[in-house]
């Protein structure tokens, strides 16, 4: 088994409508039901995101994401699945339960 | 060439994608079973002009490459100083008959939709088709190293991302078929009609690499009818490749082609391939509607006997299928010859095909036809604008100057 990371891609801060977390959450008892379930979390919006920088002395902040970008991460799934062909399935299931595009990447194997 | 030189290279031709797909399967690392792969055909160069070639080939090649990648698998493994991985390999590959489909799932690794097309090409050509680097670099005009960097990569991605090295899951085969089928048809495309100004009009070596790979697809999927559509389809253009382009290097459409050097075997092999479609009652897909209009192209002596009220109706089956514009304006070039060009010059008018030379092409001849040759120059002139093969260029631009003056 490998483990995935499916990040929700989203271009605005809209929160998921109650409709939509409805369908998360069918499709969260499915993961779970099947056994591929590890972790799943929503993120708030990026502009609460805060930068750390920690390599040098004394720890500097930053306010705001590390990177501007159109598009940011809204959520994320991790997922175990044998291989790719069932990874992609359940990414095609996720993007279409929450409604946004997804992005699907392997952790390094172990 | 001597006689062992040409052992090898049929050799190569023929046993290279189940070598790299046996050993695929057995150490469930592409890189691995590429490279061992070629030092076995590295080997066989040395060794079988002293030793004799061995009375059998594929075996003999197998062995020797599976050999090579526990050496290497053993070597890695003590300099990680990690002994068990080693433990759990075989040292005697398994025989030769069980392993036929390796190839097949080699075929689905390597045309996996999670992946480029132009990456897919490569890897078919380089896996299973086993052309080198710089062969695959020459033929679409990439730096080596870019196409080296390219296979690389995309072996990397398959290892990380654990792109199974398989047939497809039951629901996703109808998809990962038509996957495969038109990585094949573009590497024929390549070669039929090379899009490149720097490159030869017609690549041969690339249309028969094509045709090698669908038959070899063909022998492993011979239930599936758009796989011998695709296949009948190649045949059928093949066979008119030599009487395609003249002397002078121009492009000779259809009409105008002299039949008679025609390659009579391919036609024959491409109708054998539609008649039996047609017999087995099933509603053809696309590769096969096109191998149809393709046999009755290639049914007739003189292209006035050409039965165009049939071509123009399967073009008709087709835009059902796929109603994208392109489909339309090859209908239009039919409906030309059976309502006349005033008629099908309304068909591709409207057409949203404004950066695309092949609707410029044909609205220039329709237009030429109907004698209206100021339009049908201008329309010639984009056309020329955007063609990228040399054949075709030649041809478009003699056309425009026979035009009658303004």
């Amino acid at each position: 088994m490998a483990q995935y990371l499916i990040s929700v891609l989203f271009d605005t801060t809209d929160l998921a409508t109650a409709e939509e977390m409805a369908a998360i959450d069918v499709f969260n008892e499915q993961l779970q039901a099947d056994g591929h379930w590890v972790f799943a979390g929503g993120l708030a919006s990026p502009s609460t995101a805060t930068v750390i920088d920690g390599r040098d002395g004394e720890a500097v902040f930053t306010d705001g994401p590390y990177l501007e970008s159109k598009e940011h991460i809204a959520g994320f799934w991790i997922i175990e699945a044998p291989h790719l062909d069932v990874a992609l399935r359940l990414a095609a299931l996720g993007s279409k339960h929450c409604n946004r595009k997804v992005e699907l990447r392997p952790f390094l194997a172990a | 060439m001597t006689d062992v030189d040409e052992v090898i290279t049929r050799v190569h031709r023929e046993e290279w994608a189940r070598v790299v797909a046996t050993l695929a399967r057995r150490f469930g690392d592409l890189d691995i079973a590429e490279e061992m792969a070629a030092e076995a055909f590295a080997t066989a160069v040395e060794r079988w002009p002293v030793d004799g070639v061995p009375p059998s080939p594929g075996a003999w090649l197998t062995t020797t490459a599976h050999r090579k990648a526990i050496d290497r698998i053993r070597r890695e493994v003590r300099r990680e100083e990690k002994h068990k991985e080693a433990l759990m390999l075989s040292d005697t590959p398994e025989p030769l008959g069980a392993i036929d489909d390796d190839r097949l799932r080699l075929v689905f690794t390597c045309c996996h939709p999670a992946l480029a097309m132009e990456v897919r090409i490569a890897l078919t050509l380089r896996m299973v088709g086993g052309l080198t680097v710089p062969e695959i670099a020459r033929a679409f005009l990439v730096q080596e190293t870019a196409m080296g960097r390219r296979i690389t990569r995309a072996k990397a991605k398959i290892k990380a991302a654990r792109i199974p090295y398989g047939v497809p899951l039951r629901e996703d085969i109808p998809a990962r078929v038509t996957g495969v089928l038109a990585v094949l048809y573009l590497i024929f495309n390549e070669g039929y009609l090379a899009s490149d100004p720097e490159k030869e009009a017609v690549r041969s070596d690339l249309t028969a690499e094509a045709i090698r790979l669908t038959r070899l697809v063909r022998a492993l999927m011979p239930a599936d009818g758009e796989v011998a559509g695709l296949l009948a389809l190649m045949l059928l253009t093949e066979a008119r490749r030599a009487a395609r382009v003249s002397a002078s290097g121009e492009l000779v459409t259809l009409g105008e082609q002299d039949r008679g050097a025609w390659d009579r075997e391919l036609i024959a092999e491409g109708h054998a391939l539609v008649r039996a479609r047609l017999a087995s009652g099933q509603a053809p897909g696309r590769y096969q509607i096109l191998a149809a209009i393709n046999a009755l192209h290639t049914d007739t002596r003189d292209v006035r006997d050409t039965d165009w009220s049939q071509v123009v109706a399967l073009y008709d089956q087709l835009v059902r299928l796929d109603p994208s514009p392109i489909v339309r304006l090859n209908r239009a070039i039919a409906v030309a010859e059976f309502d006349g060009p005033e008629v099908a010059l309304a068909e591709v008018d409207g057409l949203p095909l404004e950066g695309y030379h092949a609707f410029h092409a044909t609205r220039a001849d329709l237009l030429r036809r109907l004698g209206r040759s100021e339009q049908s120059r201008a329309a010639y002139d984009r056309a020329i604008g955007l063609a990228g093969n040399t054949a075709e260029t030649a041809y478009l631009i003699r056309r425009r100057d026979q035009l009658a003056g303004p």
